[in-house]
């Protein structure tokens, strides 16, 4: 029997969860298929459980540190098992949550394996077998990513970890290499660093945080070598030669050739969008390096058919996905105002030791787009807060168009930077000039007051610094 | 990205309208301060400006609709040179009511070809919703934010619709000065000129012309003006009173011509002619047949003074079912007047003078005053227009009938 709907969503993350929620706002009648676990990655094994590992740590850090806040703190310690599993408790709570969400919103949810069956059709399998045949008008693929296998660094899970097996450890590793220094490959070594491992990052590219303004990857590094991570920038495993003591990586570098002995290597060198299995052959619906082809309104070449999210290329972020999935059913729907998503008005977050948190253009993109900029720096030591929270690593940068005054990028590393970005993100969005930022009260004393001086030291008006 | 035309409000009243018809079609370029369409309220038809230049995409409500409600999606404009003909296809689905939203409203699926997105621009009166950066790019650039379609939520003008807006405005500055000032249109200029115009054009006018002898008219003016404390009676009032009381008379006149009928209406309600400094406009007494001359007096009066500080709402001098035009105060002795469309007569009233007139075969004096009649052809044939102009100069001639 066939059940239809007006819009079914392949895949149950923060892309496709979110969509079908506003969809069922929006009157449709809505169905998500998820073979997992709903909430995706983002919610079972990154984004979330990643933040209550680090977490941990960062108490750790604080207990470290008691002496220096007056305070004494004796057989300072961890229980790995304890703190994987209020990971993993927490996680089960916000994956319940979006269980109930969809109930509330009443969106049909189908467990097992969705795919494109014919026009307007999705099919449902779960361990090979059909269990359902959906029809609908609409279709969201929305299937996400996996990590990026590098020919020669297949993962086994034992030695060799991807991000699943780095977030249940069994035992302490104690030394560890990782492989990438983006966020997954960074944060991590921040908690497994904090908690005690000798930790080395080899790095493709020739700084850490790539992504990130060349100040702020600065910056990370210095603070990362100085906790006492080894970092090779530039740098590639050729190979990784497993025994049963350990680990033996090749690196090679601008230096020559290395080798680096670990206990277990953590993958992190990007992802894989999910595109197999999805019935795409034979339909419109074109892929370009693995990624899902659509328009601002994330239609791809199938009529119909539509894709949010990884699997529609960088950047590979949680709320990039959510944001797709709102604004492609709106948009179905034939909502006033529904606005493309612009890519630099999305804010990215990275939580090691210093945390950083960007938006927009780096400076040197800026230049290279052709913009003359105004920079302007704060550094945290110049802030009170950060002084009183005895964390004053870190700066925050703006980036102006010289010209038009225009936000182009902001760049922040530090304490809770991460939850000071939307800031940016807001005046971004309402497409504020310096004036405005310069005319907002920014509240005494908080850290944020820095996002203040960075911006009036890009017209020469810093105040405490 | 294409302009949303929204039901307009021109009463502050008005919650819904009924689209009488448009005057552009589909493809037609329209310029801003054109007439795009008429609308009719409870109490009036009112001719609706485009806000913006484009070309007209797609027309959402078609004409003879009932019943439209106020902010509703009538239209699409395209400008900047999109393609109307791709609006008209693709065009911005209606906005599903927010208390109903029904599964079955959700438009068919759509391919990855780009398309126009529909991005609501409202008529900007007053305040311009623009973001900061949009109002410096638009200041160092020397565009009009008013004349910018705002993409942005409720039409708020971003940065994109500036520079958007720059590409396509045309290159300004012209090397040498001309010999002459240009006084840019007003609204009111162009209404009467794309008014007035269109009758002329389009209406067969024919003309018929009556002297009227107002000795007795003038007579009885002088008494109650010096009897009546308080009231001063000017003999275009009495010209009101006595057309008012010939219309009810002759219904067939108090009409209009439209495409499938003719209209009558059942209220004798006049335009009278009043020049204020922003142009001509046209003040209505309502039921005019049934008010008595001091209050028609103290209406015209009361009406007049805010035409002429155009502080007249929309209601006031939009309707009515005949006009009256009055030039003897400028001593003028006869002329013919433009029809106001869509009234099918307006009575041109010259000077009251004193002439030489042959009375019982021997010359005599008297004070005259021409009144010429402009006539729709289509609505009102010529005998039935004699007719009653010629009931209107005995109404005038005996105006103690006017009293009753």
């Amino acid at each position: 029997m066939t059940e239809s709907f007006d819009l079914v969503v392949i895949g149950g993350g923060p892309g496709g969860y979110v969509a079908a929620i506003r969809a069922a706002q929006l009157g449709m009648r809505t169905a998500v298929v998820e073979r997992e676990h709903l909430g995706g990655i983002c919610l079972n094994w990154g984004c979330i459980p990643t933040k209550a590992l680090l977490r941990s740590a960062e108490v750790l850090h604080l207990m470290h540190d008691a002496a220096a806040f007056g305070l004494s703190a004796s057989n300072v310690g961890f229980d790995l098992a304890a703190v994987v599993k209020r990971s993993r408790a927490i996680a089960a709570q916000l994956q319940a949550g979006v269980k109930h969400l969809l109930k509330k919103n009443k969106v049909s949810v189908y467990e097992g394996l969705g795919r494109l069956g014919g026009k307007g059709k999705v099919a449902v399998s779960r361990d090979g077998k059909p269990v359902a045949d959906l029809a609908a008008q609409h279709i969201i693929l929305a299937t996400g990513a996996r990590p990026r296998v590098l020919p020669g660094l297949e993962p086994d899970g034992k030695q060799v970890w991807t991000y699943k097996e780095a977030m249940i450890p069994a035992a302490m590793p104690k030394s560890l290499l990782v492989v990438g220094s983006g966020a997954i490959g960074v944060e991590f070594a921040s908690f497994y660093r904090t908690l005690g491992a000798e930790v080395t990052i080899v790095e493709l590219l020739d700084r850490v945080l790539p992504v990130e303004d060349a100040e702020v990857s600065a910056a990370a590094k210095k603070s990362f070598e100085r906790q006492g991570m080894k970092i090779l920038t530039s740098a590639t495993v050729k190979a990784l030669k497993k025994d049963a003591g350990g680990v033996t990586a090749t690196v090679a570098t601008a230096s020559g050739e290395q080798s680096v002995r670990v206990e277990r290597v953590i993958l992190a060198v990007g992802i894989t969008p999910n595109t197999e299995n999805l019935g795409l052959e034979g339909t419109g619906v074109k892929l370009e390096r693995g990624h899902v082809v659509v328009d601002a309104w994330l239609r791809t070449g199938e009529p119909g058919v539509y894709a949010i999210g990884d699997i529609t290329g960088a950047p590979w972020l949680a709320h990039k996905a959510s944001h797709e999935g709102v604004l492609c059913v709106e948009k179905i729907a034939g909502l006033a105002h529904v606005a493309p998503l612009d890519p630099r008005r999305i804010p990215g977050c990275t939580y090691c030791q210093p945390q950083v948190a960007s938006i927009g253009l780096s400076e040197e993109k800026a230049k290279q787009l052709g913009h003359s900029v105004r920079v302007g720096r704060f550094p945290l030591v110049g802030n009170g807060k950060a002084i009183a929270l005895g964390d004053t690593e870190g700066f925050v940068k703006t980036v102006f168009d010289a010209k038009t005054g225009e936000l182009l990028g902001a760049h922040m590393i530090g304490p809770e930077v991460t939850e000071m970005i939307q800031g940016y993100a807001v005046a971004k969005t309402l497409e504020t000039t310096e004036a405005e930022l310069m005319h907002t009260v920014f509240p005494h004393p908080t850290i944020s007051e820095a996002m203040h001086e960075a911006v009036l030291d890009a017209y020469g008006r810093v105040i405490h610094y | 990205m294409p302009i949303d035309i929204l039901m307009p409000q021109v009463a502050p009243s008005m919650t819904e309208g009924n689209i009488i018809r448009w005057t552009k079609k589909p493809g037609e370029a329209v310029k801003k301060g054109e007439v795009l369409l008429e609308i009719e309220t409870d109490k009036a038809l009112v001719e609706v400006e485009a806000q913006h230049d484009g070309v007209l995409g797609k027309i959402v409500v078609p004409e003879g609709s009932n019943g439209v409600k106020v902010d509703s999606l009538i239209a699409l404009l395209a400008v900047n040179g999109e393609n109307p003909a791709a609006l008209a296809a693709a065009g911005s689905a209606p906005k599903p009511p927010a208390a109903t939203p029904a599964a079955k409203s959700i438009p068919a699926g759509a391919t990855a070809a780009p398309a126009a997105s529909a991005t609501v621009a409202p008529t900007r009166e007053g305040r311009i919703f623009a973001s900061p950066l949009a109002r410096r790019i638009a200041k160092d650039l020397n565009v009009d934010l008013a004349r910018v379609a705002g993409s942005g939520p409720n039409g708020r003008v971003l940065k994109a619709d500036v520079e958007a807006a720059q590409r396509s405005a045309p290159v300004a500055g012209a090397a040498y000065g001309p010999a002459w000032e240009e006084i840019p249109h007003s609204s009111v200029r162009r209404v009467i000129a794309q008014r007035l115009t269109e009758a002329k054009r389009n209406i067969p006018h024919f003309y018929l012309t009556v002297d009227c002898d107002v000795d007795a008219l003038l007579a009885a003016r002088r008494q109650i003006n010096e009897v009546i404390e308080g009231v001063k009676l000017s003999v275009n009032d009495f010209v009101i009173k006595a057309a008012a009381l010939t219309l009810r008379k002759f219904p067939a006149v108090n009409a209009s011509w439209a495409e499938n009928a003719i209209r009558r209406y059942r209220d004798v309600d006049i335009a009278v002619a009043v020049a204020a400094p922003s142009g001509l406009i046209t003040p209505i007494v309502r039921g005019a047949d049934q008010k008595s001359l001091g209050r028609i007096s103290a209406e015209m009066k009361e009406l007049s003074a805010r035409a002429k500080e155009s502080r007249l709402r929309p209601e006031e001098f939009q309707g009515g079912g005949f006009s009256i035009s009055n030039l003897g105060m400028y001593g003028i002795r006869e002329f013919s007047a433009i029809i106001n469309p869509p009234q099918a007569c307006i009575l041109a009233v010259g000077a009251a003078e004193q002439r030489p007139v042959v009375r019982d075969g021997a010359l005599a004096v008297a004070t005259m005053m021409t009144c010429t009649l402009s006539v729709d052809h289509r609505a009102v044939d010529g005998a039935l227009g004699a007719e009653f102009l010629a009931a209107f100069k005995k109404v005038i001639e005996a105006p103690i009938a006017m009293l009753v």
